[in-house]
């Protein structure tokens, strides 16, 4: 579980978006005033999410941005300038010409694979990075993020899947910004909730507010210290939602008035200023103080982006390849002896634990041996292996006022009109943020108890999965819980919001589980 | 030193660069316990483990985008394509991804992609394909597509070592058929250079691959009539060694082009262009060319062998421009 944030990580993370906010502002500005050369794709309202996550990460983390991402690269390190240079297609920028928008990266210092136009590509080249820096012992988490539409691509299943199979530290952040250019998510995914995409993988999953930008950070941070732990990959979803349209030229008449009107009500900034206020974190001063260093630096920056020529012609036909320009080098982290023969040798067998064949007795029963419960039975499952992590009391008590005083940040973390926190936690408990660790009250509500025997979930010892909901972590059956890894009930807010933008009625994502499958590594079977 | 396969030849390739260098890695569907389904990598997994031999899943986009990402982390992954036509399958992380990271951001991609192509063993029309205009027609790759035991090994060497992404093309029907005694000792071919197999004053054959040894064979035949053809094996396609096409055109002043792929858009048409912009005064008859039919790869023996170019083609293609 995470640590709650200090003040100055409060104000860091006020800073990023804000000025994630205002270098948006003034690439419209630019654009109106054809300094800004092609298309803009503008992250308002999106802020938090690239932000809160990208901050969960340390400095020899890698990120592979999408281009409402500008947030995360900025957390990166990258200054307002690079990112006008780009937008404005001079010679200072990162690419010197060569791309535009936040296509642009730096493997060496600050980790950040530049992405490309075709969705979903990402995350087969991140879950490589991720596997690259284990084998060289870097004990490093990438990251990555696609939106709802790339969830459609080829690219991003064959990249889960096989992160999935490598257990790669790898986050993928899905920003359910609820529009893939003018298709509403309805009409990208016959799900709900695009969290639920990683049951198909076997992986962790959490759902957060995408506009709390404390609870993203959080989620991420949890997310970031399970892959760091070697736990396999974790796929966050953030519901959020993109306040224009694909790019500048597109006026978003296709979406209804009224949702934007309800995301404005949610703006990520607004409800974090709020947020500072109420808890005392700030004062008017320090965030005058802010705002200033922010005004100053985008001043500078613009000064110096425009005194950027555009690059020389004949910058056009170099770089296609590395002729020597760039070194390629591995950073050892671990002894090259451990990979090396003969140390590296290993029996060429697979190893078969579970036969496949459809009469399960034998798979229980080494499923069994394994987890040391007796059979597929849900409640026992959980009595024999979830036992050990129960959380304290007071965080199992639904709307536990002393919980949310724990978690603090969490819980209070913005002003949510009709998501009080624990409201749609009901009875399953009012578990916080703060007291994560422990994690499995929920599991022992009565439609859970009842969804996992009727289900017979599988047993996954060792590996726990993990839900959270409007910035509260909630841990559904899994692997460690024994349980089965079903939905969650919505929120009353949560659903009126869904239905609004969907039309789809939330049992949608409520449907019988599929009993058939194999683990992620192919060792335990399941039910 | 006793002779060697094509095959092993490129096996050894593996197991040196791998044994040399702990940032080679091999990735690719059933090469670590299966030992590939040509055996290229076999006894790779049981020597270098788990972590350096990678069997994937049946998902090319994921070989070759983790492969894209281990080589941002300074590795050198050799990526294995089962064959080569499944390259189709991750077509936009190849040409779209890994051959534009360098021109876009200064990211090299130090990758071999490998694997079993062309056609003469009845495999069919998705187990036999010369894919290789797709990517010859993609800058910031390089192609490579050698005819000898010898050429394999030290030009997947040079991949191995190149600090840009490589596809490396392995003619299938010469795995197992040419044999060729190889140093002892580290050698490597240089990336970028034909060479001429055979001298000649006639006309110049340029080709590559299974065409080269059909081309040499034909060339022999031709001697026979008193026609000297000069073969020169093109090796690798990208970036092409324009220099010794054309010093060879400027010699015979003759250029016959022979290859495998398919006819409409194959590498013939780019030489004869290239021979047109830099030897068009030294030419004194038409550039002609033998290549395989514009159709997919049929699979029944007399079709493969109607759609394949064989050395009767070459022979009186040759003849017909020798009378110019």
């Amino acid at each position: 579980m995470s640590q709650p944030l200090t003040r100055e990580q409060h104000l860091d993370l006020y800073y990023y978006m804000k000025l994630n906010r205002m270098l948006d502002e003034q690439l419209v500005r630019l654009f109106r005033q054809n300094v800004v050369v092609g298309g803009l794709y503008s992250n308002l309202g999106q802020e938090a999410t690239s932000v809160g996550t990208a901050y969960a990460l340390e400095k020899r983390d890698w990120i592979a941005p999408m281009i409402r991402n500008v947030g995360g690269l900025l957390v990166k390190g990258y200054k307002p300038r690079d990112i006008l240079m780009q937008y404005m297609a001079r010679v200072g920028s990162p690419t010197m010409g060569k791309d535009g928008t936040s296509h642009f990266g730096d493997i060496k210092v600050r980790h950040v694979v530049s992405p490309i136009s075709m969705l979903g590509d990402l995350v087969p080249v991140m879950a490589g990075v991720a596997i690259g820096g284990r084998y060289l012992g870097q004990n490093i988490v990438a990251m990555t993020w696609v939106g709802d539409g790339a969830t459609s691509t080829g690219a991003f299943h064959e990249g889960m899947n096989f992160a999935a199979t490598q257990h790669a530290p790898l986050v993928l952040v899905v920003e359910n910004n609820q529009w893939a250019y003018s298709t509403p998510v309805a009409k990208q995914v016959p799900i709900h909730d695009l969290a639920d995409r990683a049951k198909a993988y076997g992986i962790a999953s959490a759902i957060v507010d995408g506009n709390d930008v404390v609870a993203v950070y959080q989620t991420a941070k949890d997310a970031v210290d399970r892959c760091r732990k070697g736990e396999g990959p974790v796929l966050i979803e953030a519901k959020t939602m993109r306040m224009k349209g694909h790019a500048q030229h597109d006026g978003a008449e296709y979406v209804p008035k009224e949702m934007f009107e309800y995301w404005e009500a949610r703006d990520p900034i607004a409800r974090y200023e709020k947020y500072l206020t109420e808890n005392k974190i700030w004062d008017e001063k320090t965030k005058k103080g802010l705002d200033t260093r922010i005004d100053k630096e985008l001043k500078e920056d613009l000064e110096f982006a425009e005194k950027s020529p555009l690059p020389p012609p004949e910058f056009a036909e170099q770089g296609v390849y590395c002729d020597g320009c760039h070194t390629v080098e591995a950073v050892w982290k671990r002894s090259k002896a451990e990979v090396t023969p003969p140390k590296s040798s290993v029996k060429p067998e697979w190893e078969v634990a579970d036969f496949g064949g459809f009469d399960l007795a034998s798979t229980i029963a080494k499923q069994s041996a394994v987890a040391g419960a007796t059979s597929g039975n849900g409640a026992k499952e959980s009595s024999s292996d979830a036992g050990k992590d129960v959380p304290p009391a007071a965080a199992r008590t639904p709307n536990s006022k002393e919980g949310q005083k724990t978690n603090g940040v969490g819980a209070k973390s913005a002003p949510r009109p009709e998501q009080h926190a624990g409201q749609h936690t009901g009875q399953r408990s009012g578990q916080q943020s703060g007291q994560r660790s422990g994690q499995q009250p929920e599991e022992r509500s009565g439609n859970r108890a009842e969804r996992r025997s009727e289900h017979q979930p599988e047993q996954r010892p060792g590996r726990e999965f993990a839900n959270r909901r409007e910035g509260k972590f909630q841990q559904r059956g899994g692997q460690k819980a024994g349980g089965q890894r079903g939905h969650e009930q919505k929120s009353p807010s949560q659903r009126a919001m869904d239905e609004k933008s969907n039309g789809q009625p939330e049992k949608s994502s409520v449907g019988p589980r599929v009993p058939f499958g194999r683990g992620p590594k192919g060792k335990e079977g399941r039910k | 030193m006793a002779p060697v396969t094509m095959l092993e030849a490129i096996r050894q390739a593996i197991f040196e660069e791998m044994e040399r260098d702990p940032t080679v890695v091999a990735i690719g569907e059933d090469i670590g316990v299966y030992g590939g389904a040509f055996k290229v990598t076999a006894g790779l997994l049981e020597r270098f483990g788990w972590e350096r031999v990678i069997d994937t899943p049946i998902s090319e986009t994921a070989i070759i985008g983790a492969a894209v990402g281990m080589g941002y982390q300074g590795l050198r992954p050799i990526a294995e394509l089962q064959f080569i036509d499944f390259i189709a399958c991750c077509f936009n992380q190849i040409t779209n991804f890994v051959a534009k990271s360098h021109y876009r951001w200064g990211a090299p991609v130090p990758m071999v992609m490998r694997g079993p192509s062309g056609g003469g063993v009845h495999g069919g029309p998705f187990h036999s394909a010369n894919p290789e205009m797709y990517f010859v027609h993609t800058p910031g790759l390089k192609v490579i597509y050698p005819s000898t035991a010898y050429d394999a090994k030290g030009l997947l060497k040079s991949a191995i070592r190149d600090n840009n992404p490589v596809l490396f093309f392995e003619h299938k029907f010469l795995y197992r058929r040419i044999k060729e005694e190889l140093p002892a000792e580290d050698y490597t071919v240089p990336i970028g250079k034909a060479i001429v197999r055979r001298e000649g004053r006639d006309l110049t054959i340029v080709t590559y691959a299974a065409m080269m040894h059909t081309s040499l064979e034909a060339a022999e035949e031709l001697a026979k009539e008193g026609i000297e053809a000069e073969v020169v094996d093109l090796r690798t396609l990208l970036p092409l060694d324009k220099e010794t096409i054309l010093q060879s055109v400027k010699k015979t002043n003759k250029l016959l082009i022979v290859h495998e792929d398919t006819r409409t858009g194959g590498i013939a048409g780019e030489i004869a262009a290239v021979a047109c912009e830099g030897a068009f005064e030294d030419l004194d008859g038409p550039i002609l060319r033998v290549t395989a039919k514009d159709t997919p790869v049929p699979f029944s023996p007399p079709l493969e062998e109607r759609f394949l170019p064989n050395k009767n083609d070459v022979i009186s293609t040759a003849r017909e421009l020798a009378r110019y």
